[in-house]
């Protein structure tokens, strides 16, 4: 049986690994090759590196630390941040990395998604949106340039039509994060992600919200999504991935032990 | 010595750090003679059949490939160019491994296949020596080989398939043992071992 993934990020800025609350005041959390060893060995599925910062400076990510997260884990990996290109693509993935993250590019320029599903391959080509529900009409919209709260910005996108847009466009798979609960630990948004699921016909992973184990075995049972991503939990020790793991064993959920 | 075979394709270099965490001493190259001089020899690739086959044309190593006597690991993609005949762009392979590749497309089921997954029925053959009925690798692919003589591990999504083919010094996994923790260490290490 194909297992659920327990995903933990690690949001980089400056070559450490970094957690804020809803896209503010970050705090540094540790160095990035230590910790992607000691979560590939914590009994992680896969690994996100974002850096938060780069998509917004219009620069791109400092890529000398992916050759070497790649030499010490076994398990896959996923760059975020900055990448617009086919030939940083082709860098990143060249270093080691298994799938590129794109977000902000993609709102920029949708064809992106085709060109790199062209070149590289489906299977590396993941899609980040960050979506964050208005209030008052209740509509979901993507926002991008999430990195930067100066920037951040909402596109004329709602979140179930661009997930079917870069469906279309070949993406391999889509990390949704929910922005109204990023950070603060109440729970993924269920709603939000089984409607998505039901728009979606390519893996999707929850995220935005882990605050207990509670919120995974949640998560995977109500919105039916392939995989959970989550980091100050993580990061915190507060959970533990193979206690993590062995609860959701228990309640039926099929993941990796 | 090891090598693998300069695909262009990008999962090269998860698997050259692999190896080279088993200490092991590989070189990528793309040299019919480099090729042809080493112990063994590994075919990685990931994207479509049709860009990697018309790398090895490119490249000239097609031949190459088809007259290797010594074991040969094809993985992911690498395993699918070991067939004769890939549906995904119609394109004939390598044609070392006597198989066909088609898609994975069931109605219950998203693609790609990606995540790990678990194994079986692999325990005659010696890659998989020490390797537990439905331990867990990592795939991603959206197209397979079904089940066939050549097969020597299923999976099982929506249908089951070939985890693993082989035929004489041919080999294939469809999952990636460089990215599979320990168990797929395990394999990689089998296969560097394992004598024809």
């Amino acid at each position: 049986m194909l297992a659920r993934r327990i995903i933990p990020c690690l949001d980089v800025r400056d070559g450490k690994v970094v957690k804020g609350v809803r896209f503010r005041d970050h705090k540094i959390v540790g160095d990035i090759v230590p910790l992607a060893e000691y979560y590939s060995q914590a009994g992680a599925d896969e690994l996100v590196f974002y850096d938060i910062t780069a998509s917004s400076d219009g620069r791109s990510v400092d890529r000398s630390w992916i050759e070497r997260v790649a030499r010490v884990i076994d398990i896959p990996f996923c760059v975020a941040g900055g990448i617009s290109t086919l030939e940083t693509a082709g860098e990143v993935l060249e270093m080691g990395a298994d799938k590129i993250s794109i977000n902000s590019p993609a709102l920029n320029d949708p064809g992106l998604i085709f060109e790199l599903n062209e070149r590289f391959g489906q299977q590396c080509v993941v899609v980040g949106i960050d979506s964050y529900q208005d209030q008052e009409t209740g509509e979901y919209m993507v926002y991008k340039y999430t990195g930067d709260v100066e920037r951040t910005q909402q596109t004329e996108w709602k979140t179930f039509d661009w997930i079917n847009a870069v469906q279309q466009q070949g993406a391999g798979e889509i990390v949704l994060n929910c922005m109204n609960q990023d950070g603060v630990r109440k729970g993924y948004d269920t709603m939000q992600l089984s409607m998505a699921r039901l728009n979606c016909s390519i893996p999707l992973i929850a995220s935005g919200g882990a605050g207990s184990i509670e919120h995974f075995k949640q998560v995977f049972q109500t919105s039916e999504v392939d995989g959970a991503l989550a980091a100050s939990v993580f990061h915190s020790r507060e959970i533990e991935i193979r206690d993590l793991k062995r609860y959701l064993a228990e309640s039926g959920v099929e993941v990796r032990l | 010595m090891s090598v693998i075979i300069d695909t262009g394709c990008a999962n090269l270099t998860s698997l050259k750090f692999a190896l080279e965490r088993m200490s092991k001493d590989v070189q990528v190259s793309d040299d019919p003679d480099t090729i042809n001089s080493a112990e063994r020899v590994f075919l990685p690739g990931v994207g479509s059949a049709q860009y990697a086959m018309g790398i090895l044309e490119q490249k000239g190593l097609i031949q190459t490939i088809q007259g290797l006597q010594q074991p040969v690991l094809g993985i992911c993609l690498g395993m699918q160019l070991l067939t004769s005949f890939s549906t995904e762009g119609d394109v004939a392979c390598l044609n070392c491994i006597p198989a066909e590749v088609g898609s994975l497309q069931s109605l219950d089921r998203r693609l790609p296949h990606m995540g790990w997954n678990t194994i079986n029925g692999h325990q005659n053959h010696p890659l998989f020596r020490g390797i537990p009925e439905n331990d867990y690798f990592y795939f991603v692919h959206s197209y397979g080989v079904e089940i066939s003589a050549e097969t020597i591990a299923i999976c099982e999504y929506g249908k089951p398939f070939s985890a693993a083919i082989a035929y004489k010094n041919f080999m294939g996994v469809q999952f990636h043992p460089e990215r599979s923790g320990k168990s797929g260490a395990k394999i990689l290490k089998n296969f560097l071992e394992l004598k024809i």
